[in-house]
């Protein structure tokens, strides 16, 4: 069962072999990189192939990985939809449409091209945001590594930091040993071979977990009987999702039977009847125009692996290669948390879905929480709640519970950890893919997964620290701070920048693991920047009236309203508060005195909505100030920035099979051709 | 530069004869193949793996070749 995980010595070997040959690489590197350009930049000379895979390596970092997993559980197919339309038609777009102005202008970053075709405040306030949320995605990928691997390894790496002037000792456990290591692993290969190692190590891992997981995935949907059979499964957790802990806020008792196997027919019928809890026009327009082509248009994590190709034409290309393995994805990261709910519905062999593990620094509070409970005879759900709280759990089972209370005064401190332990139903969606990979790994197999998870955790890192590093160096720190310096003295601020870029991350790990709110504002405030962004871009590069007045202005009252409507709005079954309408949280008020039209069925469905609503304002906005303001940029300074101002790219040396149009086309044709299979 | 698929295929093929050699060494044995439904999966797959990390050493050897050829 997760969690419990014995790994035999050929399953370290394999672990050791892929972290000996990612530091061989970017010790081999080393030679190569001379100049900024080179470091930040791998001097644009990587082929399609290798830029293209590294381009969907760098999205598929592990918290897509698990992330999906969990999703594929608890929402069936219909998750794919973060596939087929929220990415392939953005990625399609971005290679037709926007990489000529990035690639071909002389910008080296995002945030730059926007400086270009802007001004300076654009170009501030966007690479600000950009290098706060990369360093907090490094931050989270390493903080989920450290805790997979202290669950996975049973090696005891704590040890004690003497301090002889205090004449005391800071106690480190095996969590910030892992974390640690894994980071010093990053740092060296970054700081040796720069963007070119990190690019490298992404394609790596783009085939460890391509070729890790397939035989999982074929060995569970193996187990569950086929296709067919997952089927009929799913359409019990269909009926009746409250078994497995699914959507027990939600007032429907169940969906109809295709709803975990059709992505849309669900959907159509409307939030009530999809588990997701989201409308079609939210999913079409909120996922699929706003958040994915705010993500993949103008992300620079995802943008820098392009911008690094050989030329124009393999930069175009990257996007269309990535494109295939997006498509195929789902069967390899959404399947697995189906084929999870399949085997944990049927209670096949035992399985279920994994529980949420009870920290360490929480049993303290919980035993004395149960002691206290026992002693003075709580009932049931004053007992329940009051040590759910004291454990952080919120799903504790009360049957279980009671019999642990009744026996507690007999029982010493290790019988009550175990209990509580037991007592836990939360699911831990986070770890459906590992339950499944030690579900059907024998050793060998099992070291090749396990490394391929490490390889996507620590990539995620490094891809998030090479965009940082970038972004500092060229927008922040030689735009604003040291200007005409050498070239030599950027490299040197890239390296120093890198050591703290992971010193940041580091931090940042350890306020994630100890403080339960981080991760849910850290993905509010990406969820304010990111959703206004596209709006700026797309007026930018299409039409030469923009000003900078209006982006700049544009994209403040874009972000301000996802604040306002975060405020104002909230899901149902959510407190007031982080999770949405703290303005109404402030005013006194609870959710039932909130008026219902700002109440979504699903945090999803407020999502897109936010997203929607945040696009629109950044639009419109954007579009008037243009208006009313004057132009600071003549056609002469637009030229290679705005579309109708450059001369279009000439692509007759190129095979016709081979324009990105074309591509594009059959790619967004195969992505129809998947929806239509499983509608 | 350096090609990628010289480190790649290296790290691929050394991790997939690893495999098989395992395979081997466990092939007969049931208790270690009972969670792969009775496959003898270590074998199979490092057959896979080992194959992908040869083909692309070749294609990395082969790539070097004809860029020598082509200088004079």
């Amino acid at each position: 069962m997760a969690g419990v995980v014995s790994l035999g010595h050929i399953d370290y070997a394999i672990l050791a072999i892929y972290v000996l040959f990612v530091l061989g690489i970017g010790f081999a590197l080393k030679r190569f990189m001379k100049s900024s350009t080179d470091f930040f930049m791998s001097g644009r000379s990587i082929p399609a192939w290798i830029t293209g895979l590294a381009f969907i390596s760098a999205n598929l970092g592990a918290l897509e990985l698990v992330g999906m997993a969990g999703s594929g559980a608890k929402y069936g197919i219909a998750q794919c939809h973060f596939y087929w339309v929220g990415a392939i038609p953005a990625m399609v777009f971005l290679a037709v449409f926007m990489m000529p102005f990035y690639y071909g202008s002389k910008a080296r970053s995002v945030p730059e091209y926007l400086k270009l075709r802007f001004d300076e405040r654009t170009r501030c306030l966007n690479s600000i945001s950009f290098a706060v949320m990369t360093v907090f995605a490094s931050a989270v990928s390493m903080n989920a590594l450290a805790k997979l691997l202290t669950t996975v390894l049973k090696f005891d790496l704590s040890f004690t930091i003497r301090l002889p002037l205090v004449g005391g000792g800071i106690p480190l456990g095996s969590y910030d040993a892992y974390l640690w290591i894994c980071s010093g692993i990053v740092l060296v290969y970054v700081l040796k071979g720069g963007l070119t190692s990190a690019i490298y190590t992404e394609v790596l891992q783009f085939f460890m977990i391509v070729l890790g997981f397939a035989p999982v995935v074929y060995l569970g949907l193996k187990d569950v009987g086929g296709w067919t059979h997952l089927k009929g499964s799913l359409a019990e957790v269909a009926a009746n999702p409250a078994v497995l802990g699914f959507h027990q806020s939600a007032d429907k008792a169940g969906f109809a039977s295709n709803a975990w196997t059709s992505a849309w027919q669900p959907l159509l019928e409307g939030p009530s009847h999809n588990p997701m809890g989201v409308d079609w026009f939210a999913m079409a327009f909120g996922l699929g125009f706003v958040l994915s082509f705010g993500y993949w248009c103008t992300n620079f994590l995802v943008v820098q692996r392009a911008m690094a190709a050989r030329n124009m034409s393999a930069a175009r290309r990257t996007p269309l290669i990535a494109a295939v393995p997006k498509m195929l994805f789902p069967a390899l990261v959404i399947l697995p948390g189906m084929i999870a709910a399949a085997l944990a519905v049927t209670a096949k062999d035992g399985y279920h879905l994994p529980h949420t593990r009870i920290s360490e620094r929480a049993y303290p509070a919980g035993i004395s929480a149960v002691r206290e409970a026992a002693g003075q005879d709580l009932g049931g759900k004053a007992a329940l709640e009051k040590i759910g709280e004291a454990v952080g759990v919120k799903e504790l089972s009360p049957a279980k519970l009671a019999v642990l209370l009744h026996d507690a005064p007999t029982l010493d401190d290790e019988a009550i950890k175990t209990g509580l332990q037991d007592a836990v139903t939360e699911n831990d969606y986070d770890n459906v893919i590992t339950s499944l990979v030690t579900k059907y790994c024998p050793p060998g197999l099992l070291g090749l997964a396990l490394t391929g998870l490490l390889a996507s955790f620590m990539s995620g890192m490094a891809g998030n620290v090479t965009a940082f590093n970038t972004v500092w160096t060229y927008d922040i720190y030689q735009a604003y701070m040291v200007r005409n310096r050498s070239d030599a003295h950027y490299m040197w601020m890239g390296r120093v920048v890198t050591v703290v870029g992971i010193g940041l991350s580091i931090l940042c790990a350890y306020l994630v693991s100890n403080w339960k709110n981080a991760m849910d504002i850290i993905q509010l405030v990406f969820g304010f920047v990111n959703a206004p962004l596209f709006a700026t871009f797309l007026l930018g590069m299409f039409w030469k009236r923009t000003t900078s007045h209006g982006a700049f202005f544009g994209l403040l009252g874009g972000t301000l309203t996802s604040a306002l409507f975060h405020a104002l709005t909230t899901a149902t079954g959510n407190v007031l508060g982080i999770k949405g309408g703290y303005l109404w949280c402030l005013l006194g008020k609870t959710l039932s005195d909130v008026p219902q039209r700002v109440v979504f069925p699903s945090d999803m469905a407020q999502n897109f909505w936010l997203a929607a609503f945040a696009f629109t304002a950044c639009f419109g906005l954007t579009l008037v100030i243009s208006v009313l303001t004057r132009r600071t940029k003549t056609d002469d300074d637009l030229r290679g920035l705005v579309y109708s101002l450059t001369p279009k790219a000439r692509e007759e040396g190129q095979a016709w099979y081979l324009r990105p149009a074309v591509l594009g086309i059959v790619l967004l044709a195969g992505c129809v051709v998947l929806n239509y299979i499983f509608w | 530069m350096l090609d990628l698929r010289w480190p790649m295929g290296l790290m691929f093929s050394v991790v997939g004869a690893m495999m098989v050699v395992y395979g081997l060494w466990t092939f007969s044995d049931d208790k270690v193949y009972a969670c792969s439904l009775g496959i003898r999966i270590n074998l199979w797959w490092g057959l896979v793996l080992l194959l992908f990390g040869a083909s692309m050493v070749g294609l990395a050897w082969w790539a070097g070749r004809k860029a020598k050829d082509g200088k004079p």
